[in-house]
């Protein structure tokens, strides 16, 4: 478990003081993976390197495993970073080393010996994917390969938790897909927690169970995924998610409007057309953003409902029978 | 003069030359790379930060760097005749090129981990590494190539001073080439020990060129 009590780093300069972040209070619980999502700038890469003290905070405590980790001595907290796996948007290989020397970097740290050391490098490398690639150097291998030898080396220490600094963020969106998936089996076969630093939406919305939105130094919402997806309370939160939400409503208001969210639900059924069919009502579709990730709809829909409340009734009522989710949509600010 | 006379005089001006230049370059890095480890560490948001003796040894490499050789040979030979116990010969020579050449190498080894990258080296703090296996496993094996092209600089920057050993009554080929050349107008040996100079800087910077590039795993091959 990881806990973040009133956590706060400011930067202090000639040129005036900057907060990167304040008043963080979080709590990671074991086995889960945690979405910390925010814009650039807003202090998301700060809070993931306060967790594992390459940012000592200046105000607040961390705890990791029980311990304080602001108050563990020089030498314990290397030992503890030991226990904490960190990847990066750049993935920070050592050039000049193969993947498995990479990998056994930090078993050498760690003092292993070296025929054990290899052995176990071997493993992860299998675990990845790159069994094949031992012997290459990064600069023979592919953005989502360096990724994984990255991903390998950070788990060679048997970390508990694995901290992700916009790792697929350099990455296509295929190969985003299979690091992303990379990393949602080692979480379910090794159980080891997850924090995810991104700026995408669609990162969280494929892993994560629970996110934290962060917003100009602060932790504005926070909450399982399903529920901040569906029900994002925050402007931040709502265009994060969709990006390009919230405009264009205005002129409907006045009628009644429901916003749709669509969560991982089939989209092979043309729902719009087989609900006014079903319904025998025509409604207004006053906003959309949809998209089909495996095949699965995610994404937005702002409907004006017809004037009359009989038809209103049953379009709901088809809603609800769909198990479709949706909110009254009162305001869009 | 015949060849049989000329010959023996410039095996021993390369002999000369080279061991000056070797043993100077090996000196001057034994004193120059740790000044250029601590210079890298103590600078600002680097691995140890101290910013008074970063500032000590910034300006004591300035101020030697900024001396012109001959005026530091003429300044520094009391310290060769207390560590070689005289002013004078190659011995003493070698003390003057190192006290020159070890702030040089110092700067020129910072500059070289400098070029690390700082995600590498996080990378390596966040999995737990002491600020001397950052030094040893991830700064200088990453910096190899660059540190590589750098000691070509600096041997054949050295190698370039040591004709200035004739000031010190020392041997080598630049010595024999101003000896020869300048006073006694016997152009040939001129000409040779200047050849001779060429092909030993040619030779050694294309060595060390050679090495770094096929060293560099950054080059895909």
């Amino acid at each position: 478990m990881i806990e973040l009590i009133n956590v706060a780093k400011t930067y202090k300069s000639a040129a005036g003081d900057f907060t990167a972040i304040r008043n963080i209070n979080l709590t990671i619980e074991d086995g889960d993976v945690f979405g910390i999502i925010g814009l650039s700038g807003a202090g998301k890469s700060t809070l993931v390197r306060c967790i594992n003290l390459l940012e000592v905070p200046t105000e607040g405590e961390v705890i990791f495993d029980g311990q304080s980790m602001t108050k563990l001595s020089k030498k314990e907290l290397l030992t503890a970073r030991q226990k904490i796996g960190m990847i990066f948007q750049g993935f920070n290989l050592l050039s000049q080393r193969t993947a498995l020397g990479n990998i056994l970097y930090p078993l050498e740290i760690a003092g292993m010996p070296k025929a054990k050391a290899t052995k176990r490098a071997m493993e992860l490398l299998d675990l990845v994917g790159l069994a094949d690639k031992a012997k290459s150097y990064p600069s023979q291998l592919s953005g989502g390969q360096k990724q994984r030898v990255a991903i390998a080396r950070a788990l060679a220490t048997d970390p508990k938790v694995l901290l992700c600094d916009e790792a697929t963020s350099a990455l296509d969106p295929t190969t985003t897909v299979q690091i992303l998936d990379l990393l949602a089996e080692i979480n379910r076969k090794l159980g080891v927690t997850i924090v995810v630093i991104t700026h995408e939406m669609r990162v969280v919305e494929k892993i994560c169970n629970r996110v934290a939105v962060i917003d100009s130094s602060e932790i504005v919402e926070e909450g399982p995924v399903s529920e901040v997806f569906k029900h994002p309370k925050t402007a931040i939160a709502r265009k994060l998610i969709m990006p390009q939400s919230g405009e264009g409503i205005e002129s409907v208001l006045g009628s009644r409007c429901i916003r749709i969210t669509f969560n991982g639900s089939e989209t092979e059924e043309p729902m719009v057309s087989n609900m006014t069919l079903a319904c025998r009502a025509a409604v207004n579709i006053v906003f959309a953003n949809t998209r089909t990730l495996d095949g699965k709809a995610h994404g937005q829909m702002v409907l004006q409902l017809p004037e009359d409340d009989s038809a209103q009734a049953r379009v709901l009522d088809y809603l609800r029978m769909r198990n479709i989710s949706f909110t009254e949509e009162v305001e869009t600010k | 003069m015949t060849w049989e006379q000329i010959f023996p005089l410039l095996g021993q001006g390369v002999i000369d030359t080279l061991v000056v230049t070797l043993v100077s370059t090996l000196i001057a890095y034994l004193i120059g790379a740790p000044i250029g480890v601590i210079l890298y560490g103590t600078a600002k948001g680097s691995l140890f930060p101290n910013k008074p003796v970063n500032a000590v040894l910034g300006v004591i490499v300035n101020v030697l760097r900024s001396i012109p050789f001959i005026i530091l040979l003429v300044l520094t030979q009391p310290v060769a005749k207390a560590i070689v116990g005289t002013k004078l010969g190659n011995q003493a020579f070698i003390v003057y090129l190192v006290i020159a050449a070890a702030p040089f190498v110092a700067r020129m080894i910072e500059s070289s981990l400098r070029e690390v990258d700082g995600g590498v080296i996080e990378a390596a703090q966040a999995m737990g590494s002491s600020n001397m296996q950052i030094i040893l496993k991830v700064l200088i094996p990453e910096a190899k190539p660059s540190l590589l092209v750098g000691s070509a600089i600096a041997v054949t920057t050295i190698l370039g001073y040591t004709p200035m050993t004739y000031l010190v009554s020392g041997g080598g080929l630049g010595q024999l080439a101003i000896q020869y050349g300048l006073y006694r107008s016997q152009e040939e040996i001129m000409y040779l020990s200047s050849l001779l100079l060429i092909v030993l800087v040619q030779i050694m910077q294309e060595t060390i060129s050679a090495v770094a590039k096929r060293t560099d795993k950054r080059i895909r091959n």
